[in-house]
């Protein structure tokens, strides 16, 4: 008995290591082409780490290319996507949650609908959308087109936190006094804390990422984001991957900042203690 | 302070209806106690009395006032879920001040209504807690107090007491009581809790499948059901139903399914050979008496303070209750009887038939 559990114990840790090994190691292989000089790229066949390191390749990209616009840019496109989904989905979710009316049936299943699309087939209609109106190759426009395609999922995904938060909180608070605003804005709204926190992570890394509208919707440098820069490595002859990677490498911080900053509502259960227990 | 008119509400959930005309006057102050089993209607009238439900038919009068289409907050009701409801990210204290604040009265206000409530509960040394960080009982109080500090025209309480252990539960029904006599607050007070029921209650509201069938004060309820549904319901163990048919030669009695004749202390007025049911609670039937009749001892319960005997009087299932350990050792027989004063009578439609 005691020995099956040590072997169960073992064998999840186990299955952990090998999952964190598998999904870290291409960003280990990231940073290992970052730091690893050009000459000895080829030379040295495969290996886990290469006999001496450069940072030139970090210097390179942030004193002599573009980059420090294309982050720039980035970093407002998908800060500014994250937050307006985020605003209109917790919204549209709670709507979705608690209020019952005509059609809804159909208006969550033309969401779905939306999501079902590949993506290919907007980019022309997208763009003589926002032609005219002078969205294209500009900032504004993407984070429109970002916000169109990210709200349904955000919806969802807000539905299921408010879902999770007994109804009994917003009755008693109207009981208390509260008009249903209030309760929302009150009582629920800081429950949802981490799944608003959960939003912002995933629509963050989404719009952060995203690549064939930015590289569809913008031309020139001025308003590209970063993965549209990061393709700028690959010319007609040749790809520098030091560089490339060095870009990919300063391209994660960002998003790291990002979720530690929001890792604290992600694993809080804020409703801990709402009702019996 | 107020009283609360119901009149004729019925509520449909979709093509269903769930309350079938409901109409129930409750005076200022008085402590109404709303019974009955699983799934008819208790919490959907309480909930509508609350404002949470929209009312399908019928009018709700609360102080001289229509409150039909008033929003629950500006009914000035009290609730305390049977969840507690409790907001997990407001310490004890703002659980309890939350109502007043949204209203912007002011602090020291706040203040002195919150510390008069946690001292009338006992909370005194918790109002820095966060609700997970309670017990259930201390949860329990705090929704209470939440309830009290606004001094509402009104009380409602939904199983307040269902989560609790039997001993708290019993400490906080007598809390209960306290509060309503100091307070002398109109209340409505679900329960499944027969014990809850009789003691609190000024008046008892027994509902099944959304009809109410009797209200009246507990004793009324106990003596004189109203119905079969109502005589099953309140007392427990349940009162014993024997069918039999009724004669009314040489005297009125009900003749048992197995020939026995059980006498009746006066002319109910039947037709002779109607269907009726005899009905005795288990504390009523008399054990160990010469006469009598022959009744087979299936099973002993000794409850401590009494014994509950599981009794076949030919082949129908009786219970009785005593208080005589005697009983404990009695053979696999016991001869009982029915005294003709604590005989119930229903006819064949189950309504009460007057004995006494
Ligand atoms: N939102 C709803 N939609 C549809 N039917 C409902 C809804 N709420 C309650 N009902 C139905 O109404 C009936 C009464 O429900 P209610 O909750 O009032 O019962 P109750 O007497 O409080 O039962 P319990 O003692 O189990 O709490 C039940 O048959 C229930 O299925
Ligand atoms: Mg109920």
């Amino acid at each position: 008995m005691r020995n099956f559990r040590l072997i169960g114990t073992v064998a999840h840790r186990l299955a952990l290591l090998v999952y964190i090994a598998v999904a870290l190691f291409p960003l280990y292989w990231l940073l290992k082409i970052a730091v690893t000089p050009d000459k000895l790229l080829y030379t040295e066949g495969v290996r886990l780490w290469p006999s001496h390191i450069t940072w030139s390749h970090f210097r390179f990209v942030i004193e002599n290319s573009d980059f420090p616009i294309f982050f720039r840019n980035s970093v407002i496109v998908s800060g500014s996507t994250a937050v307006v989904v985020t605003a209109l989905s917790s919204l549209s979710g709670y709507a979705l949650s608690r209020f019952s009316f005509r059609f809804k049936f159909w208006l969550v299943g033309l969401m779905l609908v939306t999501q079902m699309f590949p993506l290919v087939m907007l980019v022309a209609p997208i763009f003589k959308l926002l032609s005219p109106l002078g969205l294209t190759n500009s900032l504004t426009g993407l984070v429109i087109v970002y916000t169109a395609f990210n709200l349904p999922f955000a919806t969802f995904l807000m539905q299921s936190f408010f879902d999770g938060i007994p109804k009994d909180l917003e009755e008693a608070a109207m009981i208390d006094g509260a008009s249903q605003f209030t309760a929302f804005r009150e009582i629920i709204l800081p429950l949802t804390l981490p799944g608003i926190a959960a939003t912002l992570g995933f629509v963050f890394t989404a719009a952060w990422s995203e690549l064939l509208f930015a590289l569809m919707l913008i031309s020139g440098n001025d308003a590209a984001t970063f993965p549209v820069g990061l393709l700028g490595f690959v010319s007609k002859f040749a790809v520098d991957f030091g560089q490339m990677m060095a870009a990919g490498v300063l391209a994660l911080i960002p998003a790291c900042i990002f979720f530690l900053l929001i890792q604290r509502y992600l694993v809080q259960g804020l409703t801990a203690g709402a009702v019996k227990g | 302070m107020a009283s609360i008119d119901i009149a004729g509400i019925t509520k449909n959930f979709g093509n269903i209806e769930v309350l079938h005309g409901i109409d129930l006057d409750i005076e200022d102050g008085e402590f109404i106690v709303l019974v009955g089993p699983s799934g008819c209607g208790k919490s959907t009238l309480l909930r509508m009395i609350a404002g949470l439900e929209e009312v399908s038919s019928g009018d709700i009068t609360i102080a001289g006032r229509r409150v039909n289409d008033l929003a629950p907050r500006d009914r000035d009701i009290a609730m305390v879920f049977q969840s507690y409801a409790l907001y997990p990210h407001m310490n004890v204290a703002g659980n309890m001040s939350y109502s007043l604040r949204l209203r912007r009265t002011a602090k020291d206000r706040i203040a002195q209504a919150v510390s008069g409530a946690a001292g009338k509960l006992g909370l005194e040394p918790l109002l820095d807690r966060r609700p997970k960080a309670l017990s259930g009982g201390q949860r329990q109080r705090v929704a209470m107090g939440r309830a009290i500090v606004r001094q509402p025209k009104a009380f409602l309480f939904d199983e307040p007491l269902s989560n609790l252990d039997a001993r708290l539960r019993e400490q906080m029904r007598a809390e209960i009581k306290r509060l309503h006599a100091e307070l002398g607050a109109t209340s409505i007070y679900v329960t499944h809790d027969q014990i809850e029921a009789m003691t609190l209650a000024d008046r008892i509201v027994a509902m099944q499948g959304g009809v109410v069938q009797q209200v009246g004060t507990p004793l009324d309820l106990y003596d004189r059901p109203a119905n079969l549904f109502v005589a099953g319901f309140i007392g427990s163990p349940g009162m014993n139903f024997l069918p039999g048919r009724y004669d009314a030669a040489p005297g009125p009695a009900v003749i048992l399914a197995d020939g026995a004749r059980i006498a009746l202390p006066l002319d109910p007025g039947l037709a002779p050979g109607a269907e009726v049911t005899l009905g005795i609670r288990p504390e009523h039937v008399a054990l160990g008496e010469s006469g009598g009749m022959e009744a087979g001892v299936d099973l002993i319960e000794p409850t401590g303070l009494g014994i509950i005997l599981h009794l076949s009087l030919q082949g129908v299932g009786l219970k009785a209750f005593t208080a005589d350990r005697g009983v404990l050792n009695s053979g696999p027989s016991i001869r009982v009887s029915l005294p003709s004063a604590h005989l119930h009578l229903f006819d064949s439609a189950g309504n009460r038939v007057a004995l006494r």
